[in-house]
């Protein structure tokens, strides 16, 4: 398993600095929460790390630089990520959602003739995501928890060791919320995740570490306890978030 | 607006739509066979001659219009300037009927009756052999969309953006064709055709030839289309036509799934060219240019192009109603086929082949 290594990140869109610096380990195998207010950057830093958007400095995965790579081939790389909306393709079923997930590497004559069997990677990740009863229905007319699964499961069978996830449990509902971070639960296991997420007590119940952002850098990091504890962070971002709760 | 607010809660889209989904294997290998039986069995046997060789040119628009079907309706590119690829098909077989006609080591009739040339021009030589000409009606198509793709796709072309680019390309072919009076036949074209490959060109029983080739070419291309549509590919493109970003992140690359379909397309079109030469006996700037370009467009809307048959039966419904009310009111035409495309663009997006589905949809709803 890879860990992900970020120096001197810089993304500025005119002039502004979205993304001013930072610097950012993620040990092999662990779950890192991204948090901060918003415009701190979070998002802009998972753009760049997948391409998106163009950034100076470095960054690693494992030992290969990301940087400067369009965005399929960081993919293939092994990064993967899901948005802060659910994409899913919605005119397509939820099973040829998850097979084109899982058929990155086909090759073109492959990719020319019909699926003759489902996959088993596929089959199995029905069950994980619970929607083996609507396999053959669209996803479009899936409910948003349930959108929010089957992208769950195209990470899933896309197999990849590096997650980046943007919000996944945004809109939910505290059940479907629940069921998601069992769905995250199975899928991080033996890879690496990177979690932009607001909801604090998701944070608390899922999080090994934590980095704050601010204004485009990294205010503080650490455990979930010693980020709490850091008085610049309640300052900027977990003192309002406390209070309120 | 009423109206389309309340049919989700009659008919509930989910249940629909799933059952539309499952049938449509189904019911595209029945079209495809209702198609087969029409064309080879029912066509020339109701039809007269001139109908028949009339349906003939239909049938090429037709070949235009399920390339376009998979471009746009599966792949959403909307290419306004099919006229380019079909041109090059047409203008390729042509080149070689007029050395076949002129016979060996001469110059066609029309390079001698404008007389600039002393010779042939180096580029019409090797469409001389059928062996170059015949492939080459539907590879140079391929070959331009390739290189033009390329290039366009990898920008991130898209959209508007690239529908534009491509009527240009039409405009500039059209144009430059009309220029090279001496070399190209300018405005005329190339037309007084005898023979398509020792065939003579004015015996009834040959145009019948000519018609059952163009038939099944276009069940060729509509196996080919369905093949692909159904393949993972074809799942593929779709996924690249609603959310190119998405693919992307999945480790795809959107450029070469968009790519594949326009190359298609082109073939397709390329091939069209190709027979409406023989079929219709002439291919010039006016028939290639942006307003056919767009006209093949307005068929496959109207058709439905997201369908694999839809394409088909909107390309035959408009050259026919053109054809025959053009007829009657030749000033009016064009007018209609505006309203027409604008009348299906607001009120009917799936086309005529999602007619059924609909009305099925509503009866669903009062039940």
């Amino acid at each position: 398993m890879d860990g992900l290594k970020v120096r001197d990140l810089h993304v500025s869109f005119d002039g502004f600095q979205a993304v001013d610096g930072v610097d950012l380990d993620v040990a092999p195998g662990d779950i890192r929460f991204l948090i901060g207010p918003n415009g701190a950057g979070k998002t802009t830093l998972v753009d760049a790390v997948t391409g998106l958007v163009k950034a100076t400095g470095s960054v690693h995965f494992g030992d290969k630089e990301l940087l400067g790579r369009p965005v399929h081939q960081i993919a293939r790389m092994g990064v993967g990520r899901t948005f802060q909306t659910a994409t899913v393709f919605e005119e397509l079923t939820v099973l040829q959602n998850l097979d084109i997930a899982a058929g990155a590497a086909r090759r073109p004559w492959t990719l020319l003739r019909r699926r003759k069997a489902i996959p088993a990677v596929v089959t199995d990740a029905l069950e994980t995501i619970n929607l083996t009863t609507q396999r053959d229905q669209l996803a479009g007319t899936l409910a948003h928890g349930q959108k929010q699964w089957l992208e769950i499961g195209m990470l899933l069978v896309q197999d990849v060791p590096l997650l980046l996830l943007d919000e996944p449990v945004a809109g939910m509902s505290h059940d479907e919320r629940d069921a998601t971070g069992a769905l995250l639960g199975v899928v991080s296991r033996d890879r690496t995740v990177v979690v932009i997420e607001h909801d604090m007590d998701f944070m608390r119940s899922f999080a090994r570490t934590v980095t704050v952002l601010h204004a485009g850098k990294v205010l503080s990091e650490g455990s979930v306890a010693q980020v709490q504890a850091d008085p610049r962070v309640q300052e900027v971002y977990l003192g309002q978030g406390t209070r309120d709760a | 607006m009423t109206s389309t607010v309340e049919r989700p809660v009659s008919a509930p889209p989910a249940a629909s739509r799933r059952r539309f989904v499952s049938k449509a294997p189904l019911r595209a290998g029945a079209g495809l066979a209702a198609a087969a039986v029409l064309l080879f069995a029912v066509a020339p046997v109701a039809l007269s001659d001139f109908r028949l060789s009339l349906l003939a040119k239909y049938l090429c628009f037709a070949m235009v219009a399920v390339g376009i079907g998979l471009a746009w309706g599966r792949g959403g590119l909307l290419t306004l300037g099919q006229g380019v690829f079909f041109g090059l098909g047409g203008y390729a077989m042509a080149m070689h009927m007029k050395l076949a006609d002129a016979g060996p080591g001469q110059m066609p009739d029309f390079m001698l009756l404008y007389g600039q040339l002393d010779a042939l021009p180096w580029w019409w030589a090797p469409f001389r052999s059928p062996y170059f000409a015949l492939p080459a009606t539907v590879l140079l198509p391929m070959l331009v969309a390739f290189l033009l793709g390329s290039l366009v796709f990898r920008r991130r072309v898209r959209g508007a953006y690239f529908a534009i680019l491509s009527q240009a390309l039409a405009a500039a072919l059209a144009i430059f064709l009309i220029g090279q009076q001496g070399t190209t036949g300018g405005t005329n074209g190339l037309t007084d055709f005898q023979g398509f490959f020792g065939y003579d060109l004015d015996d009834p029983v040959n145009q019948r030839m000519v018609y059952f080739i163009v038939a099944g070419s276009l069940l060729a291309l509509l196996l080919i289309a369905r093949q692909l549509i159904k393949s993972r590919y074809g799942e593929l493109l779709v996924a690249v036509r609603d959310s190119e970003e998405r693919v992307r992140f999945l480790g795809y690359n959107p450029a070469n799934v968009k790519l594949v379909a326009y190359v298609v397309a082109a073939g397709m079109a390329g091939l069209a060219g190709a027979l409406f030469v023989p079929a219709v006996g002439i291919i010039n700037p006016a028939l290639i240019g942006i307003v056919p370009s767009i006209e093949f467009v307005i068929g496959v809307a109207v058709g439905g192009r997201a369908t694999l048959l839809g394409p088909v039966i909107g390309a035959v419904a408009v050259a026919w109603a053109r054809t025959t009310l053009s007829e009657e009111f030749p000033a009016a035409w064009t007018y209609l086929q505006g309203l027409l495309f604008v009348l299906v663009v607001a009120f009917l997006p799936g086309g005529l082949a999602s007619v059924y589905r609909l009305l099925k949809e509503r009866r669903h709803g009062r039940a």
